[in-house]
């Protein structure tokens, strides 16, 4: 099989496996228990906890584990407008965010905040003078992805960050999940307040994550209860997850600083082969991040292609899988300005460190067999 | 063009007379010791000056290990070039770039050797010129610049610096031997170490430990503590566990509740000089500001204190808790310290203890009593471990 759907979920390393068993065996006490078994716990989270601090350059109680992206989006969001309500309720968003993001800022209009969905150019970016002429006094929160999910847009977060900085109650939330372990993620220099990862979009498991909360930063919580990770995220700990979460952090940032070009050269000679193929059309911008290729095959039912592909072996998706079951076209890519043909049967490919030329190459040999074939089918019928 | 070497200033010690060279060999010692970790540093010296040649390894990284030892007044990050007006030039603009977000500059030449062709005056003119030419939105702003680049020009070679940073001052630790720090695991008496260690004495650390009634996170506490410290010192600090369990419930069994602390104190004083004396070490230190709690009445003190004949040093004496606090928290021990867990001071603390003892009325309380076999074995069942600062934890590393 030939796996090319990593930004919908990706296969856990067996090490993350293995230490999420050993920990559930082993270190099965409450970290918040005063006994011996307890204090070890404790400390091995603690321990995780400095580690996934040491990884991403910030501050080892600046770490809020969490079960994944979605939660940590929301914890984020609704945290930051229902604590700072009483100073303003404009929200700014973009149209081509996740759905955690999306349907979360949609969810606060019901409560009574103003969201502002920025629009994108024909290459998937948000333009920072739309930023700027959003931004009022009453905004208390701006929340921009930093990769695309559909079609692998890389928003300018740095810049973003640099004018929400000049408005004290604004507070910046970036949803790092598809950018984890491919790009470098300045948190610091990018002046974000605020940042989710998701574990099972790198190798580890699903239900492990985490939210940067930058200090001082306070949150109204999603959980009430026990108080733990510092009053925002109450429950028992996930001490199991947590840890593989931040094995897998390590394995993939060792991943991204020993093969900074992995990505990039399976990605050119991808899309250099796409493009050869008649009736498919590459809707990722040039600059896009270097794991998510977005094609459609005009005229043909995204669908079809993906059963007749998985047919062959090649696994990949449409649109987000988190979306698949809209039927309607991809918001992200009508958001991009691309005609209607193309915005119902975008098709994504996305690479993860595992994959190789090989197998881009394999894939690239059926996908023009079967995109051929189909094509004539429908011509003929 | 990169730092390449780090320039250490060292203050007091310049006035130390003939015992200079004492105090600059353990300075170098200490700074050998911090910077264990990075095995290409080279550390030389000069007259009044040393230097830590970096080798390739992290200018930053090296930086914040030195900016920990005792001893230094102030540190730079320093180009070495040769004695030739090129060279200059190129190292005095890569300060420039080195240094982030600078608007405004200065340039300040000392030309020490005076076989170099062109004087000082000449030589400032030409560097700010040629760093104007060759960078963009600086200016220069001879009264307050935000980066002052500093060209000494020796006679073997010419050393360029932009930020001076300050060192923390005192003298190398171990310049005046060792003193015992009665260490509980709370906020005083780790930053009452530290400031000794500011005045050159080492440490060894003595920790009263009374399981069950303390637990072994509350250990890993003082052992935590003892690794920051170490941090500012030779790197390695040993430390005494004492077993206190027993010694602790006779003593508030036998004596009346409000003197049981007065007495604890003096059995723990007793215990240290013992200790002390076995490890030829001339002072004990404690935490205790006067009057922060009962047994730091001035009539506590005096009690206590009429067990030993060791100096007893007190450096947080006339400090407020506020004070200390800040302390605390600038050297790193405030977040160890406010771990929730009852250390030996804390337990059997009777509810009205007495604040004004009086020396007869103990020393007959105490006539009743024979705790000298048990202070016996306490002190024979000391036991002593090693904390090293740079000893990194392994425990867990097989699942992260």
């Amino acid at each position: 099989m030939i796996y090319l759907d990593n930004s919908a979920t990706t296969r856990p390393e067996e090490s993350v496996i293995a230490s999420f068993k050993q920990v559930s065996e082993k270190y099965y006490g409450n970290p918040s228990s005063i006994h011996q078994l307890g204090g070890q716990v404790e400390t091995l989270q603690a321990k995780a906890r400095t580690q996934a601090a040491q990884l991403l350059n910030i501050e080892a109680d600046e770490v809020v584990f969490t079960s994944g992206g979605t939660e940590s989006n929301n914890l984020a969001i609704k945290g930051i407008a229902l604590q700072h309500q009483n100073r303003g309720k404009h929200i700014i968003t973009t149209e081509i965010e996740h759905a955690a993001v999306y349907d979360t800022c949609k969810s606060l209009e019901q409560l009574g905040f103003h969201v502002t969905y920025l629009p994108v150019n024909e290459a998937g970016v948000v333009q920072i003078k739309d930023v700027q002429s959003a931004m009022t006094d009453e905004t208390i929160l701006v929340s921009v992805m930093h990769v695309n999910n559909e079609a692998g847009s890389i928003q300018p977060i740095e810049e973003i960050g640099a004018i929400v900085k000049q408005y004290p109650k604004a507070y910046f939330h970036v949803d790092a999940v598809q950018s984890l372990g491919k790009l470098p993620i300045h948190i610091k220099a990018a002046h974000i307040d605020l940042c989710s990862f998701s574990g099972h979009k790198i190798n580890g498991l699903k239900g492990t994550g985490m939210l940067y909360v930058k200090k001082g930063t306070s949150l109204f919580p999603l959980f009430h209860g026990g108080g733990q990770e510092n009053m925002l995220r109450s429950g028992t700990e996930n001490v199991a997850g947590n840890v593989s979460f931040v094995r897998a952090l390590r394995l993939i940032i060792q991943k991204e600083n020993e093969r900074p070009d992995h990505f990039k050269k399976l990605m050119s000679a991808l899309r250099e082969s796409l493009d050869k193929i008649e009736g498919v059309f590459i809707n990722s911008p040039e600059q896009a991040a270097a794991h998510i290729v977005n094609v459609s095959v005009v005229g043909l039912k995204p669908e079809v292609v993906i059963h007749a592909l998985y047919e062959r072996g090649i696994v990949l998706s449409t649109q987000s899988a988190c979306s698949s079951k809209d039927l309607d076209e991809s918001r992200v890519l009508a958001a991009m300005h691309l005609p209607r043909e193309r915005t119902i049967s975008g098709l994504r490919i996305s690479l993860g460190y595992h994959n190789t030329m090989e197998e881009i190459e394999t894939f690239v040999d059926i996908f023009k067999n079967e995109v051929t074939q189909l094509r004539k089918i429908m011509r003929d019928i | 063009m990169e730092y390449d070497h780090i320039l250490i200033r060292y203050g007091e010690l310049g006035l130390k007379g003939k015992n200079i060279k004492l105090f600059i060999n353990q300075l170098q010692r200490n700074l050998k010791g911090a910077l264990r970790q990075f095995p290409n540093v080279n550390i030389t010296r000069t007259q009044g000056r040393m230097f830590v040649v970096l080798n390739g390894e992290d200018p930053q990284l090296v930086m914040d290990k030195c900016k920990n030892v005792f001893g230094i007044s102030s540190l730079s990050l320093a180009i070495k070039v040769d004695n030739n007006e090129e060279a200059i030039k190129a190292g005095a603009l890569a300060a420039i770039q080195q240094s982030d977000g600078v608007k405004t500059f200065k340039v300040a030449v000392r030309r020490a050797y005076k076989g170099f062709p062109i004087g000082s005056q000449e030589m400032n003119q030409r560097l700010g010129g040629h760093i104007l030419r060759h960078t963009e939105n600086i200016t220069v702003d001879v009264h307050e610049p935000d980066v002052e680049v500093r060209v000494d020009i020796r006679q073997k070679a010419t050393y360029i610096t932009s930020t001076v940073v300050p060192g923390l001052g005192g003298l190398p630790v171990g310049t005046d031997g060792k003193t015992s720090l009665l260490l509980s695991g709370g906020i005083d008496s780790p930053v009452a170490g530290y400031l000794m260690m500011k005045r050159g004495l080492d440490l060894e650390m003595i920790h009263f430990h009374s399981p069950p009634f303390t637990s072994e996170r509350a250990k890993q506490k003082v052992i935590d503590l003892t690794k920051v410290l170490a941090s500012y010192g030779t790197g390695k600090i040993k430390m005494h566990i004492v077993p206190f369990t027993t010694l602790q419930q006779e003593i508030f069994k036998q004596l009346p509740e409000r003197y049981g602390m007065t007495v604890m104190r003096r059995v723990m004083v007793k215990i240290s000089e013992m200790i002390s004396n076995n490890r030829r070490i001339l002072s004990l230190t404690t935490g205790e500001s006067l009057g922060q709690v009962a047994s730091q009445t001035m009539a506590s003190m005096n009690v206590i204190n009429e067990v030993t004949n060791l100096p007893v040093l007190r450096p947080l004496i006339a400090l407020d808790k506020d004070e200390i606090i800040t302390h605390s928290k600038e050297i790193g021990l405030y977040d160890i310290s406010i771990r929730p867990y009852e250390d030996c001071c804390t337990i059997f603390v009777p509810k009205a203890p007495i604040t004004n003892p009086k020396r007869e009325k103990v020393n007959a309380l105490e006539a009743k009593v024979d705790f000298s076999h048990l202070i016996e074995e306490a002190v024979q069942n000391t036991e002593a471990i090693i904390i090293d600062a740079a000893e990194e934890d392994h425990e867990f590393d097989d699942l992260l």
